[in-house]
């Protein structure tokens, strides 16, 4: 599988590249620009990020496994995250992520068959005040009851 | 009571209603001032770090070297990941123009032309919403080369945002600088530390957020008068944020001292139910927890949690009501504090899993007497022992929580002590006994 950055993304690394006194720095922003235009960070991906910022794709590859945000698979279409920390367990997290772990069929960093929805049980995404939370790609859900997870989870289905 | 960072303003995100309430006139004023100035300010108001450590931010910035041809730099740490800690996204929402304003201010007191603010990835919102903040700041010529003409100075400094990707350690500042320059997160060794050898080996200064939001203010009103805000050891106010069995959850803006049962139930609305406090954690997850009947007059500031055993931390504060399972909660902690060890330490590495194993043995009725000590024991050889607090963050809860909850603790293990085979081994190979009798 052949992967090149888009001409516009290409732009957008080199913006991202100013920011810093070299290019490796911007390794993490690259990254999440690849993700984003191919799905997952594949081994093509790491390549060519490497071969941008004129680093080892080891190096590259060091960074992929260290954060939990870059994902060497694809995710479904909707990557549903559920945080059970502290905070969000004394409010119920831990009832939602079995009611979601229900619905959807699936388990932590499972994708249902259909690619379109994806678990995974996340740490503490800074939504303490207003738990229990999911997070539906970059979105944020907060003051959660089950039947409000429910309508969301319906809501998803139906807009496939 | 008046509040510094997250005033009752409608619309202060936006930067024309920032200029109107004397939005970056305390720049102004810094600027007009030489940056020891700026530092000695700073250092006489007594302002502590907000990020945990709670340490003096003047005297962290007259650390920066004054003669030196190296490029400076200054870190924002926005990656607020501990767990009951949500006070920078508040900032980075409601007022994020007086946090550029203290970042232009410390750049100039400690000489960097570049800060970088480091913002954990899951914000993504909050990423937006602060990068459009900068956007307008540059445009209006409040960042950038611009500042010359706005400000009238020869000083400049450029602002930009780095997204870290969901790690937890990277709010450590070592690991942080190392995640800023591509690597992966791991803390360094200290000495030497940031002001001599930080960014690519540059002098740095890294900052909460809080702390930098609370300088524009205090370059406005004096050192003076935020010297006389709160406890004098620890003056200010200090956003608190309170979560778990509370009515209302949120962050409270107080001054620092306010008694912590007052904030539970004067400002959070007590415990749903009316129930019982069996545990309040009063600084984010890794703090040492303190048991529902020791709450009584004790201050929320640095010194005066050192005298009850625990720390202010980031200011999350988690109430625990009667009916909560402290096994669940703390096995949960120390999961996320294995999951987020970067592997570097061996005592991290390994002692988290174990202290997240034998958490989960009791917590399935299967674990002994001699398990609580194994866990004072396990928490004790991780503490002082690794490059980075992250030890101390996973070592503190378990042995606190089990210490001061002992009863609570003995009650669910049994009294008799069940070693597994695999330790049996393990404890006959020590003494003389023949492998083949070991076997049989």
């Amino acid at each position: 599988m052949n992967f090149t950055f888009t001409e516009e993304n290409i732009k957008r690394i080199e913006q991202e590249i100013k920011k810093y006194p070299e290019k490796k720095p911007a390794v993490m922003a690259t990254l999440y620009i690849g993700q984003e235009q191919n799905g997952f960070i594949s081994n093509e991906v790491i390549t060519e990020t490497a071969k941008i910022l004129e680093i080892t794709p080891e190096e590259v590859l060091g960074v992929v496994t260290f954060y939990t945000m870059f994902y060497q698979k694809q995710m479904g279409k909707y990557h549903i995250q559920v945080c059970t920390n502290v905070s969000c367990m004394l409010r119920g997290g831990y009832e939602i992520w079995d009611q979601v772990k229900d619905k959807l069929g699936i388990d932590h960093l499972g994708i249902t068959e259909d690619h379109q929805f994806s678990l995974e049980e996340v740490e503490c995404m800074g939504s303490c005040g207003t738990a229990p939370m999911i997070a539906v790609n970059e979105d944020y859900y907060e003051n959660l009851n089950k039947e409000k997870v429910e309508e969301i989870l319906t809501s998803l289905r139906n807009a496939k | 009571m008046e509040k510094i960072v997250l005033p009752d303003i409608e619309n202060l995100h936006l930067i024309d209603v920032y200029e109107k309430h004397s939005g970056f006139a305390a720049a102004k004023k810094a600027f007009s001032q030489s940056p020891d100035d700026i530092i000695d300010q700073v250092k006489k108001s007594g302002l502590r770090g907000r990020g945990g450590a709670a340490f003096s931010a003047g005297l962290k910035w007259s650390f920066m070297p004054k003669t030196t041809d190296k490029p400076k730099y200054l870190c924002v740490n926005g990656d607020e990941s501990e767990p009951g800690s949500f006070k920078d996204r508040q900032i980075f929402e409601s007022n994020p123009h007086q946090l550029i304003e203290g970042i232009l201010i410390c750049c100039y007191a400690i000489g960097a032309k570049t800060a970088y603010l480091y913002m954990r990835g899951e914000y993504h919102k909050w990423i937006k919403l602060m990068q459009k903040a900068l956007d307008d700041a540059y445009a209006k010529g409040y960042i950038g080369e611009k500042m010359k003409e706005t400000f009238g100075t020869d000083f400049y400094c450029d602002i930009y945002i780095h997204k870290g990707a969901g790690a937890y350690i990277c709010g450590e500042e070592s690991a942080l600088m190392n995640s800023l320059e591509g690597k992966r997160g791991y803390p360094r060794v200290k000495p030497p530390f940031p002001a001599q050898n930080g960014l690519w080996g540059n002098p740095t200064t890294i900052n909460n957020v809080e702390t930098l939001a609370n300088v524009p203010k205090i370059i406005e009103k004096g050192w003076e008068w935020f010297a006389a805000i709160g406890e004098p050891k620890h003056p200010g106010t200090i956003l608190f944020g309170v979560s778990g069995h509370v009515n209302e959850p949120g962050i409270y803006e107080l001054p620092s001292g306010t008694l912590l049962t007052d904030i539970i139930y004067n400002y959070a609305g007590g415990v749903p139910g009316n129930k019982n406090i069996l545990c309040v954690i009063p600084g984010g997850s890794s703090m040492p927890p303190l048991r529902g009947d020791q709450l009584e007059g004790v201050k929320m500031d640095a010194e005066s949690l050192k005298t009850v055993g625990s720390a202010i931390g980031t200011g999350g504060i988690i109430v625990m009501d009667e009916n909560t399972d402290l096994v669940k909660v703390l096995a949960r902690i120390a999961h996320f504090y294995h999951h987020e060890s970067c592997g570097q330490c061996t005592p991290c590495r390994e002692g988290t899993g174990w202290m997240e194993k034998v958490l989960q043995r009791i917590l399935r009725g299967e674990g002994s007497i001699s398990d609580i000590d194994l866990l004072i024991s396990i928490a004790n050889n991780i503490e002082g022992n690794t490059i980075c607090a992250l030890g101390e963050a996973a070592a503190w809860p378990v042995r606190y929580m089990v210490t001061r909850f002992r009863d609570y603790f003995e009650a669910r293990v049994s009294k008799e002590i069940n070693l597994p085979i695999a330790n049996k081994v393990h404890s006959m190979r020590n003494t003389a006994v023949p492998l083949a009798d070991i076997t049989k």
